[in-house]
């Protein structure tokens, strides 16, 4: 069992930043930090979603350490901002970036995917503290997000509730059942936040099911959808997507954010050939210096 | 307990009984929610809509999102009530009931309104033969199956309580109030209708009704019976069931199912584990219904006091069905020590199949 590095920036002391500025760039090394390390614990127990992992890191970092309001010591607390990460193959991510938020040591990253722990193939909220929803089988997070927003609204609450989805998800004819009833519903701090990386499992996704046009799809069903994409690596664009949601008044809410799939290493980039394939001992040598690189890169920023 | 069987027991509808105690139970559970997808007519949530409008939801014809949407709910401190025919709950929503509402054990209740067969006209599109089966599979779910609308209200009341999922049968059309002023059941707990000694009978749903007419035709042929009444089909009162099958040695299991892995099921799972017992099965064969009136329905599907009746007296040996009339009860005489059950029991399978299968395959 390898370690993890340690970040070259503590996460208490991004949560403390007050420069916008300053924290946008420690966020944006946390990210791509978190993201070597799914690569390492992928790598590690031979088993885990790479692809669309590494296509959300940096909007999960955001979230969790700008946008949402949570307390990892006090996990299920009743006034808390939900995430429903309805994509749950990329739960590994997700688990980095809890762990790194403080909801469970970081060491537990190590028993990812293997008998008797907390942190299921697929993300449980039974078993592992942080986890708003379980998720796995695609397609059911819209409609879960949707109820726990109604649920805020008839209990006069007024937390957030976001859900990221991918292609798979809005392959799924129940998320568009789900957004038929958001639309109905308008129940306020609903947001939906499109990982849009543009491949799934078996192929691209103009060639799996398309998708498009999306924007002209979120009109139709009557959502207020941001007018431009913003760039799901960017912290500082998804900072500003953000902050867009976080002035609407018009309910339900969609972002969607143009990513890529396998994101920080050339070879597993825009394609769908990392979606959940083994990273063996020769891909992982040939990959982790490019994820060096860049971390290199965002630590010189720092 | 008190005999329930009344010969002029009022006539009361599961779903008029279930819309009813969501309304009277609303101002004492401020968290409760109903949910229906575009039948809240038939279900008859409709009152509730009515008398508390922004604590129901219709979210069309879209079960699925509905089981999802309650999810959310539950996970966030309400306590929804999700509403539909319990054939579209069993399958239309079966991924959202076990993966969200079931896998992360959420107080969600899923009232299935038009169990059975009960939607009789509408046909094998609409009647729920196997729902039994489909909830029972999911960890974390309990299984009430009412036999009356007073069974019903109680149902629901227990539900609210729990901390996980329950899945309450309903069924459309008017029945007999045979629990009105009864203990209320526990979950989990069979109430014994009447004690007898050569069979036991074990019943869930509205043939319960059935099966205490079929009681008092057997007694007066001499035959006397153990009957339970199961209200809660998972968990199970396997104590109960192995109690009485100890005593008879002889167990029938009556539903208004399809034969394979409902109440059924159940109920040779538990006898089985406790005791050697001869059994046979009242149900749906395995096959697709139609349309009809719900009692000629029930009666054409083997589901009636007179399939009861012959079946008891199968089982008893008093008139074994395709077999030597000897056959059955030397069978169950021999004392069960060396023999093992599973063996016997095939026997006996093979030795009814020849007389039944021929039948079924004829027709089709």
């Amino acid at each position: 069992m390898g370690t993890l590095m340690a970040p070259k920036v503590e996460p208490a002391r991004i949560l403390a930043e007050k420069d916008r500025g300053k924290k946008a760039t420690m966020m944006q090394y946390l990210a791509h930090k978190l993201r070597v390390d799914v690569w390492d614990i992928l790598h590690e127990k031979g088993t885990g979603h790479w692809g669309g992992a590494s296509s959300v890191a940096e909007i999960l970092t955001t979230l969790y350490f700008d946008a949402m309001n949570v307390r990892p010591q006090d996990p299920r607390w009743a006034d808390r901002d939900r995430l429903v990460l309805s994509k749950g193959h990329a739960s590994a991510i997700l688990y980095a970036v809890l762990a790194s938020r403080g909801f469970f040591p970081v060491e537990e990253l190590h028993t990812f995917r293997q008998i008797n722990s907390r942190l299921q193939g697929h993300p449980c909220m039974k078993d592992t503290p942080g986890v708003d929803m379980s998720a796995g089988a695609l397609g059911h997070g819209m409609s879960v997000s949707l109820g726990m927003a109604m649920a805020a609204r008839l209990q006069k609450k007024s937390y957030w509730s976001y859900v990221i989805m991918g292609e798979g998800c809005l392959d799924e004819g129940q998320t568009w059942e789900a957004f038929m009833a958001a639309a109905k519903f308008k129940p306020e701090r609903l947001v939906a936040l499109i990982d849009y990386n543009g491949f799934q499992l078996d192929g691209s996704s103009d060639e799996i099911m398309p998708l498009g046009p999306l924007f002209e799809k979120f009109y139709a069903f009557q959502w207020n959808v941001a007018p431009t994409v913003f760039n799901g690596h960017e912290v500082r664009d998804i900072l500003r997507a953000l902050e867009w949601v976080k002035m609407q008044s018009s309910w339900p809410v969609a972002v969607i954010f143009k990513t890529k799939k396998g994101r920080g290493i050339s070879f597993t980039e825009d394609t769908h050939k990392y979606h959940g394939a083994v990273i063996d001992d020769q891909t992982y040598a040939k990959g982790r210096p490019e994820l060096l690189a860049t971390l290199a890169e965002l630590e010189a920023a720092l | 307990m008190k005999t329930p069987l009344k010969t002029n027991a009022k006539l009361v509808s599961m779903r008029d009984a279930l819309g009813q105690a969501l309304v009277d139970f609303a101002p004492e559970i401020p968290e409760l929610v109903v949910l229906d997808a575009d039948v809240s007519h038939s279900t008859k949530t409709l009152g509730f809509a009515k008398a508390y409008p922004d604590r129901f939801f219709n979210v069309g014809v879209a079960e699925g999102n509905m089981a999802d949407i309650a999810a959310g709910m539950a996970a966030c401190g309400l306590r929804p009530v999700i509403n539909t025919f319990s054939l579209f709950l069993a399958l239309k929503c079966a991924d959202q009931i076990r993966n969200t509402i079931c896998y992360n054990n959420l107080p969600v209740v899923l009232a299935g309104a038009y169990g059975g067969l009960s939607d009789s006209y509408d046909g094998a599109s609409h009647q729920a033969i196997l729902d039994i089966a489909m909830m029972r599979a999911l960890p974390n779910m309990v299984v009430i199956v009412p036999a009356d609308a007073a069974e019903t209200r109680q149902a629901l009341r227990l539900a609210l309580r729990r901390d996980g999922p329950t899945f309450i049968r309903g069924c459309r059309n008017e029945t007999p109030v045979i629990f009105e002023g009864a203990e209320p059941f526990k979950i989990g707990k069979a109430r014994k209708l009447r004690d007898g000694k050569d069979l036991t009978i074990a019943a869930c749903g509205v043939p319960v009704l059935m099966a205490l007419e079929a009681v008092e035709r057997l007694a007066k042929d001499g035959i006397s019976v153990d009957l339970l009444a199961l209200a809660t089909v998972k968990p199970i009162d396997e104590a109960a069931l192995a109690a009485s099958a100890a005593k008879t040695g002889k167990v029938l299991a009556v539903e208004e199912h399809t034969i394979y892995g409902g109440f059924g099921g159940a109920v040779a799972e538990a006898v089985a584990k406790h005791v050697p017992a001869k059994m046979d099965f009242i149900g749906v064969q395995d096959r697709f219904t139609e349309s009809g009136a719900y009692d000629a329905l029930l009666k054409k599907y083997g589901i009636s006091t007179e399939a009861i009746v012959a079946k008891a007296k199968a089982l008893v040996g008093e008139q074994p069905a395709g077999a030597k009339p000897g056959a059955a009860k030397a069978a169950v005489k021999k004392p069960a020590a060396k023999k093992v059950v599973t063996g016997r029991g095939a026997a006996k399978k093979s030795a009814r199949k020849p007389q039944a299968k021929p039948r079924g395959r004829k027709r089709t």
